[in-house]
C-alpha cells in the first residue's frame, strides 16, 4: 500500500506515469488513510469514495496524462454541483448546489480527483476552524491545538497525508495562516487571478481561492490549473504570464524587504527565531535583506474588521429560508418572523457577531466613520506596498505571530482571535499575492514564512519560495505518534 | 464609542437576527470592545484620500446581451424549503 | 394646478423595464409571461456563490435614455448594493446605483415647461409575489405568498425628476411624452399593464406663490395614466383639505386602490429605510467611452419633442395637432407616410387624428390615395369618408379603383351636374322667385335637393355657386 504521508503531487504523477500505482490504488490509499486517521483530525466533512473511485477507474481504463488522477481535497465553501456544500454552516446543512463553481470546473477539467469536502470556520469567519457548525478540526502536529483557519480542514488534510493537494480560500489569511500552523505550503493568488464564481462569499472584495500543497512546486502545479479569467466573475483576470513551475535554486539579486512596522505587531520569540534563521538561509542563497516600511500596517487589522464584516453582512443576507437552506417557521409567523428564527438558529456566534458588526458599520450615520474610513485606510495600505515594491522584490515576514494555539484558548476573546491575522490581512486589503512556506519549528510546532509580491508577481514569489524551501529542507510530516494511520 | 443594548437591538432588527437576552448582553460587550479597537483608525489623517473599493483597477467588464437557456424548474425548486405551485412559498408578508 | 390659492408640487420616479434579450446581471431570457420560475438561474435566484455580470446591452440602452433626456453621461459610474429584506429580493440587496449614477441632470420639455431630470440609473427588477389565501389575493390577510423569480433581474432604468411638475395633468402629459420618447428610441415597450413602465409620485402642496416645499407623500401603485392622474388629484385634494382644516401632512407612503379610487397608507416600516448602500464589490466601475456615447448619439432617431416642432414647421400644424400625432411613434410614422405619399400634410393630419383606427390597419398609401383623390377634386370630402369605409373592409384596395367601381367620382364640372341644377330649378319655381325677390336663404333648400341627387358627389359650395349663377 502506498504511503501517502509526505507524498507530493509530483511524486503521485511519477508513480502514475510509471504505472507503479493505478489511479484506483492511489485514490484508495488516500481514502483509506482518511478513514483510518481522520477521526482524530476531522479535516473532512464528507468524502466521496464511490464518485472518486469511479473517476479513478475512468483514468485507469482510458489512460491519463498530466495531473489526471491526482487526488485533491476541496474546502466546503466551493460549490460542487449535486454534492452537498455547507460553508461550515448549519444554515446550509444538506444544501445541494445546482452548479459547479469556476474553480471547481477547472479542477475537474484538469482531471484532479476530489476526495471530499474539508472542514472550515463557518462562512470562512475564523482563524482556528473552531467556528465550524460541524465540529473542530485538530492540528495534525498536535491534536490539542488548532490547525488555524478558516481553511483549517484543507491545511490539515495536506499535512496529515489525506490529500497531496487541496484548495482553500483566503480573505484575511485563511490559506496562509493555517498553512503556517500545519507546516504546509499555502498560496493566496493576486485578487482576481482565480474565479470566485461558486465560492460562497464572505467578503467579496477580499476573497481569493488558492492552493495548499507539500511543496512550492506542487502549489505551482495547482496554480496552473486554477488561475485565469472567468466570464462569470467580473473581477477575474488572466495573469500577464502563465504560471511556471519553479526550479531555480538561487536567490541571487532578490531583494527581500523586512517590514519593521509589521514585525512590531507582537511576534513571539520562537517564531521570530525561525524567521530570522530563514532570512539567513535566503542570504546564503544570494538574497539581499533590507528593512522596508509599511507605515499603515498597524491599521490593517481594524480596517479589515470593518470592511470584511460589512461585505459579509450583505453577502449573508441571502440566507433567509426562502429558496434553499434552513427554514424555521411556526404557524402564524410572518415572513419577518421566519427570517429572524431561521437566521438565529442557522448562524453560529462568530457569524452573528460579524453580521452585527458589519451591519452597524454600514448603518445610517456610521458609514463615513467606519466603512468609508476603512476604505481610505485601504488606499494607504496599497500605497505603502507600492512604495515598498519600488525598492524591494518581495516583502517577507512570519505568516502568523504565533505557532498553533490550543483549542479553546481564544474563543472567548474575539479580538485576540482576530489578531492571529495581523500579518496576513494587509496583503488582502492590497489585493496582493502571498505565500506561506514552512520554515522550521518552535516548540515542536511549524512556523510559516510569508513572502508577498506586487500584483501578478506569482512567478517571482514561487521562484523565491522554491529556492528558499529547498535551502530550509523542512520535513512536512507531522510527528509519527499523532497521525500514523 | 460604547454600544448600547438598544443599538444592538436596532442593528439586530436591520440584520433580521433574533437574539436572546443573553446574546444581546454578550453582543453589546463584544461589539463595544471591537469597535473600541477599530476606532484607532480615527487617529489617522485621511483628508483627501480616495477610498479603495476594489484592489484592482478594472473597468468596463460587460457581457454581450444574449440569452441562454435557464435552469430547469425542477432543479431550482429542489432545494426549496416549501415549494408550491411552481414557486417558492413563504409565510405572509404582513 | 392652483386650487383655492394652493399649488401642487410633483416629482416623479419612473421605473422602465428595458427590452433587452437577457437580464441585467445574468443571461436568463428577459421575457414576460412565461411559466413561473422557468427563467431563473443561480445568479437571479441569489444562490450561494453566484456572481452578477453586467449586461452591456442594458448599459447602452441606459445611455440612450440619458441622451434622449439631455442628461450628462457619467465618465465613471458604479453599482451599489441596496440592502433590504423581502422575499422578492433573493440576495436581500438590490444591485442599483447610488451616488454615481450613469445619467444625471437632464430635462424633458412638456407643454412649454421644462421638467428637470435629476438622474437616471440602472438597477435590477425584483421578483413577483403571488399572494394566496386571504381575501381576493391581496396582501392584506394573505395566508402565504408564492415567489416567481422570472421577473427578478430584469434590467430597469429608474428615472427621477425634479419636483417641477405643477398639476396631475402636466404630470400625465410628461409621462406620455417620456413614454413616447422611450418607445421612439426603442429601449422599452413601456406597457404599463405589463408593468414595464411604473410610476411613483412625490406629491406636496403649498400656498400659491410660496417657494418652500411642503411635506410630501409618496404615491405608489398607479399602474395606468388614468390612475396616475386620479391618484395625484385625490392626494392633492386630501392634502389641501387637511391643511385648511389646520392639520399637518405626514410623510408616508400611500398606495392607490383603483377600485375604491382611494389612497391607503402602507404600514410604516419598523426600520425606516436604512438601505446601507455600499459599492458592489462583485462588479467593477463602468467608464463609458466618448466613442461609445458618440456612437449611441449618432444612432439616435428623431425624438418626439423635435418631431413635434418639425411637424409644426413642415406641415403647418398646430401645437395641439402635432402633439396628438406624437402620442406614439407608430402614429407619427404613419402620419408622415400618409403626408409624404399624399403631398398634403394638413389633410393627412386631419385624417390620421380623426381615424385613429387607420394606424396599423390601412396601408399609408391607401389613406394617402383617399387624400389625393379629394385634393385633386376627383371625389368630395363626403365621398372620401365613404371610400375610407370601403377601405376598412378591404384595406389593400386601391382607392381610385373603388371610386371607379362604385361610381363615386365627383361631378363638379360635368354636364351631369348642370342638368341636375337645371332640373331642380325647373321643379322649384317658387324658390327661384323668392330668391330673386331677395330672400337668399332659400338657396340652401335648393342646394340640399341637388346634393341629394348627386349622392354627395358634388361640392356643396360649387352647387350653390351654380344655382346662384343660374338664378341671377
Ligand atoms: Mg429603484
Ligand atoms: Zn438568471
Amino acid at each position: 500500500m502506498t504511503e501517502t504521508l509526505g507524498l507530493t503531487a509530483e511524486r503521485c504523477v511519477e508513480l502514475l506515469d510509471a504505472r507503479e500505482v493505478s489511479c484506483r490504488e492511489l485514490v484508495t490509499a488516500y481514502l483509506d488513510r482518511i478513514q483510518a486517521a481522520d477521526g482524530g483530525i476531522h479535516a473532512f466533512l464528507r468524502t466521496r469514495r464511490e464518485a472518486a473511485l469511479a473517476e479513478a477507474d475512468g483514468f485507469d481504463r482510458d489512460g491519463r496524462t498530466g495531473l489526471q488522477g491526482v487526488p485533491i481535497a476541496l474546502k466546503d465553501i466551493l460549490c460542487t454541483k449535486g454534492e452537498e456544500t455547507t460553508a461550515g454552516s448549519r444554515i446550509l446543512e444538506g444544501h445541494i448546489p445546482i452548479y459547479d463553481g469556476g474553480c471547481v470546473t477547472r479542477v475537474k477539467a484538469a482531471g484532479l480527483v476530489a476526495l471530499g469536502k474539508t472542514n472550515m470556520d463557518e462562512f470562512a469567519m475564523g482563524s482556528s476552524t473552531e467556528n465550524s457548525a460541524f465540529g473542530v478540526t485538530h492540528n495534525p502536529w498536535d491534536t490539542e491545538r488548532v490547525p488555524g483557519g478558516s481553511s483549517g480542514g484543507s491545511a490539515a488534510a495536506v499535512a496529515a497525508g489525506f490529500a497531496p493537494l487541496s484548495l482553500g480560500t483566503d480573505t484575511g489569511g485563511s490559506i496562509r495562516q493555517p498553512a503556517a500552523l500545519c507546516g504546509v505550503v499555502g498560496m493566496k493568488p493576486t485578487y482576481g487571478a482565480v474565479s470566485r464564481y461558486g465560492l460562497i462569499a464572505f467578503a467579496s472584495s477580499l476573497d481569493q481561492i488558492g492552493p495548499f500543497a507539500l511543496t512550492v512546486r506542487d502549489a505551482a502545479l495547482l496554480m496552473q490549473v486554477i488561475c485565469g479569467k472567468d466570464p462569470c466573475d467580473s473581477t477575474s483576470v488572466d495573469l500577464p504570464e502563465p504560471i511556471e513551475v519553479p526550479s531555480a535554486g538561487s536567490m541571487r539579486g532578490v531583494r527581500l524587504g523586512v517590514p519593521s512596522d509589521l514585525l512590531a505587531q507582537g511576534v513571539e520569540p520562537g517564531v521570530r527565531e525561525a524567521f530570522d534563521a530563514s532570512l539567513a538561509a535566503a542570504e546564503g542563497l544570494g538574497a539581499e535583506i533590507v528593512e522596508t516600511a509599511l507605515p499603515h500596517a498597524g491599521y490593517a487589522l481594524p480596517a479589515y474588521y470593518l470592511i470584511a464584516p460589512a461585505e459579509a453582512s450583505a453577502n449573508l443576507s441571502r440566507f433567509d429560508g426562502v429558496r434553499y437552506g434552513l427554514r424555521l417557521a411556526e404557524p402564524g409567523d410572518t415572513v419577518g418572523d421566519m427570517y429572524g428564527r431561521t437566521r438565529a438558529a442557522g448562524f453560529g456566534p462568530e457569524v452573528k457577531r460579524r453580521i452585527m458588526l458589519g451591519t452597524y458599520a454600514l448603518s445610517a450615520g456610521y458609514y463615513d466613520a467606519y466603512y468609508g474610513m476603512a476604505q481610505k485606510v485601504r488606499t494607504r495600505i496599497r500605497e505603502d506596498f507600492a512604495a515598498a515594491f519600488a525598492d524591494v522584490d518581495l516583502v517577507v515576514s512570519p505568516t502568523s505571530p504565533t505557532v498553533a494555539f490550543r483549542i479553546g484558548e481564544r474563543v472567548d476573546d474575539p479580538w485576540a482571535m482576530y489578531a492571529s491575522d495581523v500579518l496576513t490581512v494587509p496583503v488582502n486589503l492590497a489585493g496582493l499575492p502571498g505565500i506561506s512556506i514552512p520554515c522550521g519549528t518552535s516548540e515542536g510546532l511549524p512556523v510559516g514564512f510569508q513572502m508577498v509580491g506586487p500584483a501578478f508577481s506569482e512567478n517571482r514569489i514561487l521562484r523565491a519560495a522554491h529556492a528558499l524551501e529547498s535551502a530550509i529542507g523542512f520535513d512536512p510530516r507531522p510527528p509519527a505518534t499523532v497521525v500514523r494511520a | 464609542m460604547a454600544i448600547s443594548s438598544d443599538d444592538v437591538l436596532h442593528v439586530a432588527r436591520l440584520a433580521r437576527l433574533r437574539l436572546t437576552d443573553d446574546e444581546v448582553t454578550r453582543m453589546t460587550e463584544q461589539l463595544s470592545t471591537i469597535i473600541g479597537h477599530v476606532e484607532q483608525l480615527s487617529s489617522l489623517d485621511l483628508q483627501g484620500v480616495e477610498p479603495t473599493a476594489h484592489a484592482l483597477d478594472l473597468t468596463n467588464r460587460v457581457r454581450a446581451d444574449a440569452a441562454r437557456p435557464s435552469w430547469p424548474r425542477d432543479e431550482v425548486l429542489r432545494n426549496a424549503p416549501d415549494p408550491a405551485d411552481g414557486g417558492f412559498r413563504v409565510p405572509p408578508t404582513a | 394646478m392652483s386650487v383655492d390659492g394652493w399649488e401642487a408640487v410633483i416629482g416623479l420616479e419612473i421605473h422602465v423595464q428595458l427590452n433587452t434579450d437577457s437580464k441585467m446581471f445574468c443571461a436568463c431570457a428577459n421575457v414576460f409571461g412565461a411559466e413561473p420560475n422557468t427563467l431563473t438561474c443561480p445568479v437571479c435566484l441569489g444562490y450561494p456563490g453566484a456572481l452578477p455580470t453586467i449586461n452591456g446591452g442594458a448599459v447602452d440602452k441606459a445611455i440612450q435614455i440619458g441622451l434622449a433626456l439631455d442628461c450628462e453621461i457619467a465618465g465613471r459610474c458604479q453599482f451599489h448594493r441596496k440592502n433590504y429584506f423581502y422575499p422578492d429580493s433573493p440576495k436581500a440587496y438590490q444591485i442599483s446605483q447610488y451616488d454615481q449614477p450613469i445619467c444625471t441632470r437632464g430635462h424633458l420639455d412638456v407643454d412649454g415647461g421644462r421638467i428637470g431630470i435629476t438622474r437616471a440609473h440602472l438597477e435590477e427588477d425584483a421578483a413577483k409575489l403571488v399572494h394566496a389565501g386571504g381575501s381576493g389575493g391581496r396582501i392584506a390577510g394573505a395566508e402565504s405568498s408564492v415567489v416567481d423569480f422570472n421577473r427578478c433581474g430584469t434590467p430597469l432604468v429608474e428615472i427621477v425628476t425634479e419636483p417641477d411638475l405643477r398639476s396631475p395633468e402636466q404630470a400625465v402629459a410628461f409621462l406620455g411624452l417620456l413614454k413616447n420618447t422611450l418607445q421612439t428610441i426603442g429601449v422599452s415597450d413601456c406597457d404599463m399593464e405589463k408593468g414595464s413602465l411604473r410610476c411613483d409620485a412625490n406629491v406636496s402642496v403649498r400656498r400659491a406663490g410660496e417657494m418652500g416645499l411642503g411635506t410630501k407623500t409618496e404615491l405608489k401603485n398607479m399602474n395606468s395614466f388614468k390612475f396616475l392622474g386620479e391618484g395625484m388629484a385625490a392626494e392633492i385634494r386630501r392634502q389641501i383639505d387637511l391643511l385648511e382644516a389646520g392639520g399637518e401632512v405626514r410623510q408616508e407612503t400611500l398606495h392607490y386602490d383603483p377600485q375604491a379610487r382611494a389612497l391607503h397608507a402602507r404600514r410604516s416600516k419598523e426600520e425606516a429605510d436604512d438601505y446601507r448602500y455600499f459599492p458592489e464589490p462583485d462588479l467593477v466601475p463602468l467608464e463609458p467611452s466618448a466613442d461609445t456615447v458618440r456612437r449611441l448619439r449618432d444612432a439616435m432617431p428623431e425624438l418626439p419633442a423635435a418631431r413635434i416642432a418639425r411637424f409644426r414647421e413642415t406641415y403647418g400644424l398646430s401645437e395641439q395637432d402635432a402633439t396628438d400625432l406624437n402620442a406614439a411613434p407608430e402614429i407619427a410614422d404613419y402620419f408622415e407616410a400618409v403626408a409624404g405619399a399624399s403631398g398634403d400634410g394638413k389633410a393627412a393630419s386631419d385624417w390620421v387624428r380623426n381615424q385613429p383606427g387607420a394606424v396599423g390597419t390601412i396601408p399609408a398609401e391607401g389613406l394617402a390615395g383617399v387624400v389625393k383623390l379629394i385634393t385633386a377634386g376627383t371625389i368630395t370630402a363626403t365621398i372620401g369618408k365613404q371610400v375610407y369605409a370601403l377601405l376598412e373592409s378591404d384595406p389593400s384596395a386601391d382607392p381610385a379603383a373603388l371610386v371607379e367601381e362604385h361610381g363615386l367620382a365627383s361631378i363638379g364640372d360635368s354636364s351631369e351636374l348642370e342638368g341636375m341644377v337645371a332640373e331642380v330649378l325647373a321643379q322649384n319655381p317658387q324658390f327661384v322667385e323668392q330668391f330673386r325677390a331677395g330672400k337668399e336663404g332659400v338657396i340652401n333648400a335648393l342646394v340640399g335637393q341637388v346634393m341629394k341627387q348627386t349622392r354627395g358627389r358634388a361640392d356643396a359650395r360649387q352647387v350653390q355657386q351654380l344655382l346662384r349663377d343660374r338664378m341671377q
